[in-house]
């Protein structure tokens, strides 16, 4: 167990060096969830807690799910997985050591929101709670990145795709931009099945002291969401993989 | 662990992609300590077959067993005996040579220092250690290739399963890696090779499988096959001068005469007796034998024949 959990740090750290440490893919994490905020929040006069825990919340969504759905099919192409999988290491290590990557630089990049909220007089009431929200949610976020990549492809443009059609609509839905009382009934339900909305909330909880639903339910539902997430990709990797090779 | 235990045991081994019967019952072992061929053309099952002994894809049905371990019950156990060389370069590019190997030792639960030391000495061998800080990408085929072979040593593996080694590397790289098998067998190691050069097989296997529709067909050394093929033999001889070609079909014993650059090739079924014609012919006519071998059927020609047979 030790020593799976050895290997995966391994994975992680190739990870980091391959696919994260790329000026690019650090300038595209910090840039990309700014740009669709201020799209959404230009002109609405909100106050700047509310939009710092939103803005928060979605890069962390953005950063965590940003390449795990990518590694392996890059991985399939270069011909490097077959290696992978010949070495004394299980799926679920290979899978863990690209989250952990993935948590890394969600957590990492989380901090930039963060400490522009704090520059600019936002005051974090509850930081304990909000880290373990931010690790917990890098977890959850990446381990659905993992679900992507089982496509059983060598292109990543189609599993960008693919994770691209289920990101956007998540963003809308989550009490990112409306807050999640103020949504309609069918509004609310979407909201419940959206692991960011409870980011959201518990972010909101962290800045502004108050949330939609206790907090105890938003760390809850979140563990939840990462145990159905790793499971599925645990799952989905083992039957793709053949046919990945 | 014991000598004489077979490195590898393969029960019954079954792969199946939809209706397609990949590799159909096969039942083979490896000595320990012999370098073992595995050939085939393509579409054979070689490449599932090595896939299976690797733990990397799963058998339907049937068993494979490494050192005496069951590589589906025992899949890391068993994984961290064996390295393995498949068949597409595949080090990570973006990495350093030296980062390559730390992290393959890493896989492979190395200790740091045996990982410094094994890596120093492993490119210090395959002639990288000038290139070790330099990335994958910018090596050549060839290096790219023994590195990939230093991966797979980086944990002292009990058997080596390679997969095409040699393929579309120039002919000192192909002899640096083909000597460091010999090498790495005298020290014991046991090793699985796939290939398609004949002559690789015939120069470094001590028994060899055929493989053809998932099925073997044929197992031995390759001496063993090639008297068990029998067939023709052929005399090869040159002369100083030009010479009539017709003038041989008329030898006893001469089945066949092709003319090959500045050689004639005589098919025969009495060699010794064609040598003796040919040697009176160069007599008659005062010409000079510039070269005269004697040449029986190649492992190609065994190889053609069983592929054929299984046909």
């Amino acid at each position: 167990m030790i020593d799976q959990l050895k290997r995966a740090c391994a994975i992680a750290k190739k990870d980091v060096s391959i696919y994260y440490l790329k000026g690019p893919v650090i300038i595209f994490g910090i840039l990309f969830p700014v740009f669709l905020f201020l799209a959404f929040v230009i002109g609405r006069d909100l106050p700047v807690d509310f939009l710092i825990a939103g803005l928060l919340s979605m890069t962390i969504f953005f950063t965590s799910m940003s390449i795990t759905p990518v590694i392996a099919p890059t991985e399939t192409q270069t011909r490097n997985l077959e290696r992978l999988v010949s070495a004394p290491v299980s799926i679920t290590t290979i899978l863990l050591g690209d989250m952990l990557a993935s948590v890394l630089f969600g957590i990492g990049i989380s901090l930039v929101p963060i400490l522009v909220g704090m520059a600019i007089g936002v005051t974090v009431t509850h930081p304990f709670i909000l880290a373990a929200g931010i690790v917990l949610a890098a977890f959850c976020f990446s381990a659905m990145g993992l679900i992507f990549s089982s496509t059983p492809t060598s292109m990543t443009s189609t599993v960008m795709m693919i994770s691209t059609m289920v990101k956007f609509p998540l963003v809308f839905i989550s009490g990112i931009f409306i807050p999640v009382g103020e949504l309609p009934q069918w509004g609310l339900v979407l909201a419940s099945v959206s692991p960011l909305t409870y980011i959201t909330d518990l972010c909101r909880y962290s800045f502004q002291g108050t949330s939609y639903y206790p907090i105890w339910i938003d760390i809850t539902a979140l563990v939840i969401f990462l145990i159905i997430f790793m499971t599925a990709a645990v799952k989905l990797h083992e039957k793709s993989l053949p046919e990945r090779l | 662990m014991m000598e004489s235990m077979n490195a590898i045991e393969v029960d019954d081994l079954t792969k199946q992609f939809d209706d397609f019967t990949a590799v159909n019952h096969l039942d083979f072992e490896v000595k320990n300590g012999e370098i073992f061929g595995f050939l085939g053309p393509n579409g054979a099952g070689k490449t599932t077959t090595v896939r299976m002994l690797t733990g990397i894809i799963k058998p339907d049905f049937g068993q494979v067993s490494i050192m005496g371990l069951d590589i589906r019950r025992d899949p890391i156990r068993a994984k961290q005996l064996i390295g393995v060389v498949p068949e597409l370069s595949n080090a990570y590019t973006e990495l350093t040579a030296w980062n390559n190997l730390q992290f393959i030792a890493e896989l492979y639960g190395v200790p740091k220092k045996d990982a410094r030391q094994r890596a120093e000495k492993l490119l210090g061998k395959f002639d990288l250690y000038e290139r070790k800080d330099h990335k994958v990408r910018t090596f050549s085929k060839g290096m790219k290739q023994k590195l990939i072979l230093a991966m797979s040593l980086m944990n002292d593996p009990e058997i080596i399963f390679l997969d095409e080694p040699t393929s579309g590397l120039d002919v000192m790289s192909a002899r640096l890696i083909k000597d460091m098998l010999l090498e790495l067998n005298k020290e014991g190691k046991t090793i699985f090779l796939t290939t398609h050069y004949m002559e690789e097989v015939n120069q470094l296997c001590s028994r060899v499988a055929i493989i053809n529709h998932g099925k073997i067909a044929a197992i031995d050394a390759p001496e063993k096959l090639k008297m068990k093929v029998g067939g023709l033999k052929w005399v090869e001889i040159s002369f100083n001068t030009s010479v009539d070609i017709s003038d041989f079909h008329t030898m006893s014993g001469v089945i066949d005469v092709r003319m090959s650059a500045d050689k004639l090739r005589l098919y025969t079924n009495e060699p010794g007796r064609t040598v003796y014609q040919l040697v009176d012919y160069s007599r008659s006519n005062d010409l000079e034998i510039v070269t005269l071998n004697t040449l029986t059927p190649t492992f190609e020609d065994v190889f053609i024949k069983l592929i054929g047979e299984v046909k």
